[in-house]
Formats: C-alpha cells, sequence, structure tokens
C-alpha cells in the first residue's frame, strides 16, 4: 500500500509537471489559435536552462554554476519566452500553418543541439547531479518527492489563477476575439500580431518553467527529453482534456499521463524485456488512436472551452 | 578544398534534392487543395520503401518468380524485382492514403475545424512511423548490400548508374505531373479546386474525387521516393519523420501549390544541405532546412515561384 502511494505521488509530480506545460499550450492554442507542433523545443530549453545554471561544475562541460534551483526556474521560463520570441517574429504574421512548420523546425534543431552541442548538453549522456529545491531538508525519498508534489501543486495554482486572471480579462477577450476573427478584432484597431507574440512567449515559457521543474525532479536531462513523442504527448493531453478549457488542459495532463504510464507498465510486465523498442512504439499506437477517437467522436474533449457571454446578455 | 569536392557536394545534394522534389510535389498539392499541412505525408515515403522491401522479400521467398525475373539489370544495382516492388509499393501507398482518408481525415475536415486536420495528421505521422517499428524493428534495411561502382567523370566526380536513374525518373514523373495538370479532365479540375473550390464544386466538378487524386497522386510520389532512397541510401522507420523539415521548406521556399515550384524547392533545400555539411559538419545537417525555411518566412513568404496572396 506505501508503495502504491509513493508511486502515486511520482506520477501526480510528472503529471502536475506535463500539465504546467499543458496550460502553456492551451494559453497558445486554446485561446490564442497559435499552433505550435515544437512544445518539446520550449520545454528542453527549459530543462536545460536549469541543468546548466543549478548543476555542480562537472567536467568538459560549461556552466555548473551551482544557482538556487528557483532563480533556475526563472532563468528557464526566459530562455523558453526569449526562443518562442525568435521563432514568433517571422512567422506570426504569416498563414497559421506556417507557423506549424516552424515550430516543428526549431523543435527539430533544438533537439540536434540537445544531441551534438556535448560541452552545453553532454549530448547523449545528458547533464546529470542536477538539484532539487531544499534538498537538504529531506533524507527519505517519499517525504522529498512528497516535498516536490506540493511546491508543483503550488506552482501549477498559481499557474492556473494567473491565467484564468488574464484570459478573463479584456486581455483575454482580445485574445479570443483574434482567434476567431483576426479581420474583425484589427478593425477594432487591436494589434493582432502584438497579442499573438504576446501570448505565445507567455505559453513558451511556461512550457520552459515545466522543463525546469521537470530537469529538477529527475535529476538529469538528456537528449531523449528532447524527442517529437513529447509534443505529440502534450497534444493529447490538451484535445483529450479540451483546449479552451484551463482545468480540462490539467485534467487531460493527468489523465493521459496515466494511460501512458499504465500502458508502459502494463507492456512492461506482460511483454519479455526483447520486446521494449516495439513496447514503446506500442505505446504511442495507443495514444494515437485515443487522439483519433477524440479528435472525431468529440471534438472539444473531456470539458469542452465555455461559452464566455457578456453580462445581462440573454443566452439563446 | 579543391573544387572537385564542392562540385560533388552540388551533384550529391542535386540527387538527394530529387528525392526531396518528389515528397515536397504531395505536400504542396496536399496543402493548396485539401488546404492544411501534412506531418503524416513523410510516412508515405517510409511506408513506400517498405511496402517495397515487403514485397522483394515475397518475390525472393517465390523461387520460380525469381529465376523468371533474373538478376541486375546492366549498370543498375537491382533488377525486375525491385521494378515490380516499386510498382507494388506505389499501389499500397495509394491505397493507404485513400483508407487514411476515408476513415480518419475525411471525418476531421467535416468537424469544420481547420487545424483538426493538422494535428490529426501530426498523431498519424507519429502512429504509421511505429506501426513500422512495430514490424520491422528500428535497425536499418537494405533492398541489396552490392556495393555499386561508380562512374567517374569530369574533374574527379562520381555518380552511381542508380543516382543517374534517379535523377532521371524524377525529371520524367514531374513532366507527366505536368502534362497530368494541364491536359487532362482531372488535372484541370485539381487546379480548379486549388484556385477556389467553392466556386470548383457549384461549377459541377467532383471534389471528393479531386481530393481522391490528390492524396493518391502524393501518396505515389512519396512513394517513389522512399524506394529510390532505399535503393541509394538506407531504410530506418524515421526516414519520413526526418525528411519532413526539407519536404516543408521545400514546398515553401517554391511557393505552396506550384508543382515546379516545389522541385525546384527540392533542389535548393538538397544542394544547401549537402554543401552545408561541408562547411559546418554533418551534425546539422537537418538544422539547416530550417535556417533556409526561416529565410523565406523573413524575406518572401509567398516563395519563389508562387503568386501574392
Amino acid at each position: 500500500m506505501m508503495n502504491v502511494a509513493a508511486y502515486l505521488v511520482f506520477f501526480l509530480c510528472l503529471a502536475l509537471i506535463f500539465g504546467l506545460v499543458c496550460l502553456g499550450l492551451n494559453l497558445q492554442w486554446g485561446f490564442a489559435g497559435l499552433f505550435n507542433v515544437g512544445v518539446v523545443g520550449f520545454f528542453a530549453v527549459g530543462a536545460y536552462a536549469v541543468a546548466i545554471l543549478c548543476s555542480p561544475p562537472a567536467a568538459d562541460l560549461v556552466g555548473g554554476f551551482n544557482l538556487p534551483v528557483p532563480l533556475g526556474l526563472v532563468a528557464a521560463m526566459a530562455a523558453s519566452g526569449v526562443t518562442a520570441l525568435v521563432v514568433g517574429i517571422p512567422t506570426l504574421r504569416l498563414r497559421e500553418d506556417y507557423l506549424a512548420i516552424a515550430t516543428f523546425g526549431i523543435a527539430v534543431t533544438i533537439q540536434l543541439v540537445a544531441l551534438n552541442f556535448e560541452t552545453l548538453t553532454g549530448g547523449t549522456h545528458g547533464r546529470v547531479s542536477i538539484p532539487r529545491p531544499l534538498t537538504s531538508l529531506f533524507v527519505d525519498r517519499v517525504e522529498a518527492n512528497l516535498f516536490f508534489l506540493a511546491m508543483t501543486l503550488a506552482i501549477i495554482g498559481a499557474a492556473y489563477w494567473a491565467l484564468e486572471t488574464m484570459v478573463r480579462s479584456p486581455w483575454g477577450r482580445v485574445l479570443r476575439a483574434i482567434r476567431e476573427d483576426e479581420t474583425a478584432a484589427s478593425s477594432l484597431g487591436k494589434n493582432a500580431f502584438a497579442y499573438r507574440l504576446q501570448a505565445f512567449v507567455i505559453g513558451a515559457a511556461l512550457m520552459g518553467l515545466g522543463g525546469g521543474l521537470y530537469a529538477s525532479f529527475i535529476g538529469y536531462v538528456g537528449a531523449d527529453d528532447a524527442l517529437p513523442t513529447l509534443t505529440f504527448q502534450i497534444w493529447v493531453m490538451l484535445i483529450v482534456g479540451g483546449s479552451g478549457n484551463n482545468k480540462g488542459a490539467v485534467l487531460g495532463a493527468v489523465a493521459v499521463w496515466g494511460l501512458w504510464s499504465f500502458s508502459g507498465w502494463f507492456m512492461a510486465t506482460v511483454l519479455p524485456s526483447a520486446f521494449a523498442v516495439r513496447a514503446g512504439a506500442l505505446q504511442v499506437i495507443l495514444i494515437g488512436l485515443v487522439l483519433a477517437l477524440v479528435l472525431v467522436l468529440r471534438p472539444k474533449g473531456l470539458i469542452g472551452e465555455e461559452t464566455v457571454v457578456s453580462r445581462g446578455a440573454a443566452v439563446p | 578544398m579543391t573544387l572537385a569536392i564542392w562540385l560533388q557536394a552540388i551533384l550529391d545534394g542535386a540527387v538527394i534534392g530529387a528525392t526531396i522534389s518528389l515528397g515536397a510535389i504531395g505536400v504542396t498539392l496536399t496543402y493548396a487543395i485539401l488546404r492544411f499541412a501534412n506531418f503524416a505525408h513523410g510516412e508515405f515515403i517510409t511506408w513506400g520503401g517498405y511496402f517495397a522491401l515487403a514485397a522483394l522479400s515475397a518475390f525472393a521467398g517465390w523461387r520460380d518468380l525469381s529465376a523468371w525475373l533474373g538478376g541486375p539489370i546492366g549498370p543498375f544495382s537491382f533488377g525486375w524485382p525491385l521494378i515490380l516492388a516499386a510498382l507494388t509499393a506505389i499501389l499500397a501507398s495509394a491505397a493507404l492514403a485513400l483508407i487514411l482518408d476515408a476513415v480518419f481525415f475525411r471525418r476531421l475536415r467535416r468537424a469544420k475545424i481547420a487545424i483538426a486536420s493538422v494535428i490529426g495528421s501530426f498523431g498519424a505521422a507519429l502512429v504509421l512511423r511505429n506501426l513500422v517499428v512495430l514490424g520491422y524493428g528500428a535497425d536499418p534495411e537494405y533492398f541489396s548490400r552490392e556495393i555499386q561502382i561508380a562512374v567517374h567523370f569530369g574533374p574527379g566526380l562520381r555518380i552511381t548508374a542508380d543516382q543517374i536513374l534517379l535523377v532521371g525518373l524524377t525529371a520524367a514523373l514531374v513532366a507527366t505531373l505536368h502534362l497530368f495538370l494541364t491536359r487532362t479532365q482531372m488535372g484541370r479540375a485539381m487546379r480548379g479546386v486549388r484556385e477556389n473550390p467553392d466556386l470548383a464544386a457549384v461549377s459541377g466538378i467532383d471534389v471528393a474525387g479531386v481530393i481522391r487524386a490528390t492524396w493518391a497522386i502524393g501518396a505515389a510520389l512519396a512513394a517513389v521516393a522512399g524506394v529510390l532512397i532505399g535503393l541509394t541510401i538506407q531504410l530506418r522507420p524515421s526516414i519520413g519523420f526526418d525528411l519532413l523539415l526539407p519536404l516543408f521548406s521545400a514546398a515553401i521556399l517554391g511557393g505552396i501549390g506550384s508543382v515546379y515550384g516545389a522541385v525546384l524547392g527540392g533542389l535548393v533545400i538538397g544542394i544547401s544541405e549537402s554543401v552545408a555539411v561541408l562547411v559546418i559538419g554533418p551534425e546539422y545537417r537537418a538544422a539547416i532546412s530550417f535556417g533556409v525555411l526561416i529565410l523565406i518566412l523573413l524575406v518572401r513568404p509567398q516563395g519563389i515561384l508562387g503568386a501574392r496572396t
């Protein structure tokens, strides 16, 4: 029983970290209609930022400044935000699919850097010994995970509150107006490009924060953490949960990460270890089928976007 | 570095560029006619290659047929078995695309959420690739393990007979596609839907037929690219996914909807990759097309041969 509870804590830590990334994607896609196919790139930038800044010095690797983790997380958000700025400026004025292709490209490029720029990223060996905040307080592994869970909950709670406030503010209304009808919003004097860029950068910063937390939680980040499968998983989480709804984003993250972890565990128990590569393939196929079914049968997801109307308006 | 090394890089780049062109034509047609960026298009390249591989091993197991088909033809590394396998792969890939459209993409189009097709295609790409991993594992496969002797010509340049055939075949396919699009009823209908789908529909054009033709042609050309990659390099489950960025860059560089643009774009991307490898090394090869893409989007987002919208 203790083991199950301990695993649940570990599971929830990861699920909520992905929930944070999913919230970032929800701001970009759910509210601003920006199609980001490079989620993993922004996640990886955040993860490596924390790895480089907060880990102890190591031979042959740049960085290792032993900075406190909270500072590393702020830097992770900044680094991912700047990356988003670089991708967003040339593409956000163009047709929406161009952003999709450009974000896909930046993620591929970041993956190559993760794999090949060894003095920065450690290449295939990755970067190790990434600390967690306040590690000295906890000797017990379970207690340490419990503390990390509490911290992640606090961060995701703050992010949720901030996003809800933002999307319900005039700023959020303009964002949705641009998503629905750019011409109409522009004709009212709203600078569609500026609003999109803001949403894109803030969303990417949340993805970077998620990446930073992940690096700190696992203690390791390597080129395998920059694969496009993660982008896909986050998208499935958002679509399953319901895009345009922040509760849906978090719920989808927990549900899909649950399905992913369970199917991984199930196949590891049922299949012999020689089939590990094929079991991994089956996991992706399973999640792909879930996405296909949700897209076809319930495109709004578990909880869809709420209808927003002006106070006093008659709801049809 | 001597001139010959640079010329060789350009030549190698043009060979790779020809396969990129074949894939980019499908991307550009899908984008122009079905109006979405199809992230699953690369998988038709992968599946095309593996369909041919499956057909080849089926032929090899049938001894009478192998004997009748004979060995390699002339200077090439392959014979009739691969030609038949390639034809099988073309048909099978076109069928795969049509099935995928009928059971999945058609429903997403009906949902009227434009981007559902794009995220759906991203999902379909990963599922299709992992189905190949499920069947064949992740290790590389080859059509034949024979080493081909390259032909030497000019100032120390090398090219294999297979590579010459690859470039010639691509040129012939592009010319055929051009004739199809300009001279046949279906070709004209496809161009009509590309220009204005609503007007095409009210003019009595069979839009559903045009959509099927677009999938079939795109997947067939991609299958040829897959077979050519298997012939000149090797097959891996990730070849299609790895080619996605070059394909999109080539299609956008040439101008969305333009077949010649896609061919030109493919050659430019192939040659830039190959030349850039000499300068920055092979590790960042895949990022070259991203650099080219960002450059086009900044300078001329409608592409070289695209019309300003």
